[in-house]
């Protein structure tokens, strides 16, 4: 137990974590939407936060990006990578409905027949990665090249992590506007609360869904760019844990709560880093997959309690 | 709905019914007949050579032919999938962490059995054995159940009160917590594995004449008794009070518990017995590799155990059979294809759950509660 180290460096530790954690909240934010307006677990979300990084690779080395590049280039880079990422995602996370659960819920299928559907899809997607991009780590240029912006006390703040926490941020302040203030939104609180009396109030049920895995992969997309920007590898099977962990971080601050997404994100990552601080790297996952089952059994409904919106009791 | 009662009719599972119930018709006499039969064309299966079925080329044999072993690997999957089948099919909770209690299984005959695991070489310390001394394997077979049984009542206890799908992933969790746990920790031999891991003669050794290290036959066969044995075990369980009450907490967990079933028990019991089944077969596994390493027991492995069972038909032990026999011998026959298995598992559980969602020889029962919901859903719209 290395608890120098830890209290030592305590805001250089809590400031990684958050960085992580604003990673995790953003794919959270998309089991959150689902969950929230579906009651359903898609698990098949890890494999379209994966097939973001790969868009996100494959847009930079078309571009021809090398690392460090101009700050001009740089933010073209981010923002092709940004579009990129958010459009694949995004049509995984439809495609996934449109071929999968549209027909299922047609079928009434109870939850766990959708779940396996689910388990089955990424298990598809990321093996079709793995065949056709191969099956080894795949490396690519540093983008944005860590230096340290400012310090305060002893604990240095990067240009990484900053952009990590504030887009993060943006995206999430973005998305509580559009569900709470827009009509589109009205909507998909309506269906959250009652799908059957939103639909006899004139709410296009199908539409509503449609957009909710659009959004959840528009944001698993952004992530899947502060991923690569962060730790500049991808592989095919990248979602797997990441998105066990995402999962954990919507269970821990609510799922179907937004904003119990974004804290429950930031909470898993800053307690991740302290874990593995605390003892070596390898028990950090662990620390992740503890935090899942002692919050499922003390309080399953999260920290923050399961809703979308303000609307369900 | 109209058409689904006509295709059923004239289907496959028309079909079966109506096989079903000339079977059903038979006198006593010939049905044990033909179960017999059937029994000894298992244990003759390893003599066959069945055109096309038995070529498996193979890395170590040259010409490639590895049928016995193949046989063993089917049988081994087979009693994983009627332990799951326990759990998902007759209980109705998904487990995703299935391949833990296979993983515990496989290291209790490993960490008790074997002379290079730290465990026996603290036990020879304490007491002053003799290096070779090490828990006989007959031994080691109480120990695997009883670990497995204790774990999967210290992973039920707490998640069985959890939604089904909450369930599904702590179970997740709960397996690759074991994972990296025993390859983080320093006595279960870490990431090294443990080796050298006894069978029913003792530790492998090119003078063990019948569970030896080339012929796979006399593994078969006892792989295939064990399964003979629990499928008679669970078939009687499944029409006992037990096998009454998981049904009923399948199909509505509030009124089970009104009638007087305490579900969280019989969850439990579930729990608990699929753990033993999946720790036997783990301990066979374990004895024929002779070797482990905690890598072997990843989620994805979990994750065919699962396909398995649900491609089978889930709830039914025949369909089980199946999904573990073709899950099992298909990926040994397509080597040329084995990159392609884990797509081709994925396929398969997204194509069924689509078409057939009941499984391939469905179990009647949860055929029509799948059924139910779907005629719920058009009266509802």
């Amino acid at each position: 137990m290395n608890f120098d180290e830890l209290f030592g460096h305590l805001g250089q530790h809590t400031v990684d974590g958050l960085s992580k954690g604003a990673i995790y909240a953003l794919v959270a934010l998309g089991y959150t939407l689902v969950y929230g307006v579906l009651k359903l677990i898609n698990f098949a979300h890890s494999e379209v936060f994966m097939v973001g990084t790969f868009a996100v690779l494959g847009t930079w080395t078309a571009l021809g990006a090398t690392s460090n590049p101009s700050v001009g280039m740089m933010i073209l880079f981010l923002l092709a990578g940004l579009v990129a990422g958010a459009l694949a995602s995004g049509a995984t996370a439809v495609g996934v409905e449109l071929i999968a659960y549209r027909r299922l819920r047609r079928m009434n299928a109870p939850p766990l027949i959708f779940l396996i559907t689910a388990i089955g899809l990424s298990l598809v997607l990321s093996e079709a990665f793995g065949l056709w991009q191969g099956r080894l780590i795949k490396g690519m240029p540093t983008i944005v090249e860590r230096e340290i912006l400012f310090t305060i006390g002893n604990t240095e703040v990067t240009n990484t992590q900053l952009l990590t926490i504030v887009s993060a941020l943006v995206m999430m302040i973005l998305l509580d506007v559009f569900i709470n203030r827009t009509r589109y939104g009205r909507g998909v609180r309506a269906v959250a609360q009652n799908p059957d009396t939103a639909a006899l109030m004139g709410v296009n049920k199908d539409r509503v869904i449609l957009l909710i895995f659009l959004l959840g992969g528009l944001l698993a997309g952004a992530a899947a760019l502060l991923y690569n920007v962060r730790y500049g590898n991808t592989r095919f099977n990248v979602g797997f844990l990441l998105g066990l962990k995402a999962f954990t971080a919507a269970v821990l601050g609510g799922i179907g709560n937004l904003r119990g997404a974004l804290l429950g994100g930031l909470l898993l990552g800053v307690v991740e880093v302290y874990a593995a601080t605390l003892l070596t790297s390898s028990w950090e996952d662990v620390a992740a997959f503890t935090v899942l089952v002692v919050v499922l059994l003390f309080r399953p409904t999260g920290l923050l309690g399961e809703s979308l919106g303000r609307a369900r009791a | 709905m109209t058409t689904d009662t006509a295709t059923s009719k004239y289907g496959i599972g028309g079909l079966r019914a109506k096989f079903g119930e000339r079977w059903a018709g038979l006198p006593k006499w010939q049905r044990s007949l033909a179960f017999i039969a059937f029994v000894i064309f298992l244990y003759y299966l390893p003599y066959l050579g069945i055109p096309g079925l038995t070529w498996l080329r193979t890395d170590y044999i040259a010409n490639g032919n590895n049928w016995a072993g193949v046989l063993f690997t089917c049988a081994v999957y087979v009693l994983i999938a009627i332990g799951l089948n326990v759990v998902i099919g007759l209980a109705g909770l998904l487990d995703l962490g299935y391949v833990g209690f296979f993983a515990v299984g496989a290291y209790s005959v490993a960490l008790f059995g074997s002379t290079q695991s730290p465990v026996v070489k603290s036990l020879q310390a304490q007491f002053g054995l003799s290096e070779e001394w090490a828990v006989a394997w007959a031994i080691c077979i109480p120990i695997a159940l009883c670990l497995a049984m204790i774990s999967g009542v210290l992973l039920g206890g707490p998640t069985l009160r959890l939604r089904g799908d909450y369930l599904a992933i702590v179970t997740l969790g709960f397996g690759e917590i074991i994972r990296i746990v025993v390859r983080n920790v320093e006595w279960s031999g870490g990431p090294a594995g443990i080796a050298a891991i006894p069978g029913p003669q003792g530790k492998p050794s090119p003078d063990n004449n019948v569970f030896g290290l080339i012929d796979a036959k006399p593994w078969y066969w006892l792989a295939l008794t064990t399964v003979l044995l629990i499928v008679w075990l669970v078939r009687r369980l499944e029409n006992s009070r037990v096998g009454r009450a998981w049904l009923a907490v399948r199909e509505d967990e509030d009124a089970a518990a009104v009638m007087g079933v305490y579900p969280f028990k019989f969850k439990l019991w579930a729990f608990a017995i699929g753990a033993a089944l999946g720790a036997l077969s783990g301990l066979l596994y374990a004895s024929r590799n002779g070797f482990i390493e905690p890598n072997q027991f990843n989620a994805q492995l979990s994750i065919l155990f699962v396909a398995m069972v649900v491609v089978g038909g889930s709830g039914n032990m025949a369909g089980v059979a199946l999904g573990a026999v073709l899950l099992a011998y298909l990926p040994e026959r397509f080597r040329e294809f084995s990159e392609w298995r884990f797509l081709v598992f994925g396929l398969a559980l997204v194509l069924v759950m689509l078409i057939r969602p009941q499984g391939l020889i469905p179990s009647r029962r949860r055929a029509r509660e799948l059924k139910d919901r779907q005629e719920e859903v058009a009266v509802g719209v």
